[in-house]
């Protein structure tokens, strides 16, 4: 689906369908991912939303029975391709779960544990790396004084945005998000939120959320899903105020199922 | 016609009660057991007995050499099994997904638990013992390590699967190899878990009779070479408690008691340490 010609695209993704054994879980999915802009992808649980992000870093990888056939290009190059590294896309395309997953390491460890699979810093550029990614995912003035205490003991929040930190400090173009704030409280849901608006300025982030209102917030573009096909994709405010399929408006209506 | 609520309440008070009865049975003999250890222990155990050797019958002695053996072979048993088991504990939680290898090594390793370790004392004994036609403390250490072995795998396997897989995911999001992976997050995570098995594992071999009698036998006398028979308390105390002795039965209890205690040790210390660490998760 086209989106405005001033605008560059990051990701297009080009006839993709995916398999989960013999379950078709995406249908020829055709979408085009602007740079530097916030992406949602809305829909119903198992419309294929989580699944779609999944395959921008071929996360499905790590499970055998997964597949998924066409093109997904990253600045033009195919990144479903077999000769792509895993490593090096990983690099380029970080990502955050639904469930905060801070390793069992100090919170320094954890943010420095991605960057030393690249690069081989000095203490001092390390530190200042570290600081960095945290002032970035708003988290340095809270553990500022503790970077040696574990990461498993911070707060939920704290933790999705040592999470941010952790994936922003290897210094990714794509940043995936899913379902990022489902299981914060609404305070934690309004920093990461407010956290999102400012990374777009450094990142490409699509975010995967079942919260419309979240979707309405955070996002410039929206992508509705259903059932493994894309129904509709377009610029936000346009999706949700004038969508041009009747399933998108039931859906954002509420008035679906 | 009782009323649902009343029949709820009779129901729980019997079956509650019937629990507790059966608990209480089980503690009596654990009870009754400690207690005839350190009736007949206690006062056996002067501190001669950690500082003189296997006395012959009549005159006096203690049981340095049985219990510095004891450790010896506990200790390098435990050093042989122990990454042997992690390691065969890792393949089955982190790769035996796919593939006929694990299942199989898995019922293997499940046939290997139950064995019988007096099985294990002869299988070492055929293998080791006959060839180099004389007892040793390596054969007692390798028999008590192929003890150590399969519990170190099952607690390390079932350690790794309660590592939730979006941790793996988290690490593997970041670009990090399967080999980072699984020693910088997965394995780190289980730690606790993972000693807490191996603590188990030193519980289990310690009191072990059966594998000692065909490889290290005993030594009447202080031995610190692994190549020779070696003096242990669990065969020691199966010889004195079965001779006519007085003073030969007397330190059979006095050892008696600190297998016992040691074994109860370290199944506290073991439950302590699980119990933090899955406070702190």
């Amino acid at each position: 689906m086209p989106i405005d010609k001033n605008i560059t695209p990051k990701l297009v993704v080009r006839d993709l369908n995916f398999f989960y054994d013999n379950y078709r879980a995406l249908k020829d999915i055709n979408l085009t991912i602007p740079e530097k802009m916030v992406t949602a992808f809305i829909g119903p649980s198992g419309c294929g939303k989580s699944t779609l992000l999944r395959a921008f870093n071929r996360m499905y990888q790590l499970y055998p029975k997964q597949r998924a056939t066409g093109e997904i290009l990253l600045d033009g190059e195919n990144i479903l391709d077999k000769k792509q590294d895993l490593n090096s896309l990983r690099a380029k395309i970080g990502m955050v779960f639904q469930k905060p997953t801070p390793f069992p390491m100090s919170i320094y460890d954890n943010i420095a544990f991605g960057v030393k699979l690249y690069q081989s810093l000095s203490r001092p550029d390390m530190d200042e790396r570290v600081e960095w990614a945290l002032k970035k995912a708003a988290l340095w003035n809270e553990v500022k004084d503790k970077l040696k205490q574990s990461g498993t003991g911070l707060s939920g929040g704290q933790q999705q945005r040592l999470c941010i930190a952790r994936a922003i400090a290897v210094k990714p173009q794509v940043l995936l998000l899913d379902e990022p704030t489902s299981a914060l409280d609404p305070i934690s849901t309004a920093h990461i939120e407010k956290l999102i608006d400012e990374l777009k300025e450094d990142f490409t982030i699509v975010i995967v959320t079942h919260n419309m209102q979240q979707a309405a917030r955070v996002s410039d573009y929206t992508a509705y899903m259903y059932l493994g096909d894309l129904i509709e994709f377009g610029d936000t405010s346009m999706v949700f105020t004038n969508p041009k399929r009747k399933e998108t408006e039931d859906y954002i209506t509420g008035r679906f199922g | 016609m009782l009323n649902l609520y009343t029949r709820r309440r009779i129901i729980n008070a019997f079956n509650l009660s019937i629990s507790v009865l059966a608990m209480l049975v089980g503690l009596f003999w654990l009870c009754w057991i400690l207690l005839t250890l350190l009736d007949h222990g206690l006062p056996a155990l002067k501190s001669t007995v950690f500082t003189q050797m296997t006395p012959p019958p009549g005159s006096a002695g203690g049981l340095l050499n049985a219990i510095a053996g004891s450790l010896m072979m506990t200790l390098v048993g435990t050093l042989i099994g122990t990454p042997i088991g992690i390691l065969a504990g890792t393949y089955l939680a982190e790769f035996g997904q796919r593939g006929w290898l694990a299942p199989v090594t898995r019922f293997i390793n499940d046939v290997l638990l139950s064995a019988p370790s007096i099985v294990i004392g002869l299988f070492v004994y055929e293998i080791y013992v006959v060839r180099m036609k004389h007892f040793s403390g390596w054969a007692g250490a390798f028999a008590l390590s192929i003890l150590v072995i399969p519990v170190v795998i099952r607690t390390t396997e079932n350690m790794l699967r309660l590592i939730p897989n979006t941790l793996r995911e988290a690490a593997a999001a970041l670009g990090a190899p399967q080999w980072k992976i699984i020693s910088f997050v997965t394995l780190r995570a289980a730690r606790a878990g993972i000693i807490t098995g191996v603590l188990l594992a030193v519980a289990r071999i310690s009191g072990e009779t059966a594998p000692l009698l065909f490889t290290a036998l005993n030594n009447q006398f202080w031995n610190s070479n692994m190549d020779q028979p070696m003096a242990n308390l669990p065969v020691v105390i199966f010889q004195f408690a079965m001779s006519p002795y007085e003073d030969w039965q007397r330190l059979a209890w006095a050892g008696a008691l600190l297998i016992t205690f040691s074994v109860l040790t370290l199944n506290i210390v073991a439950r302590v340490l699980f119990r933090q660490s899955a406070t702190t998760h």
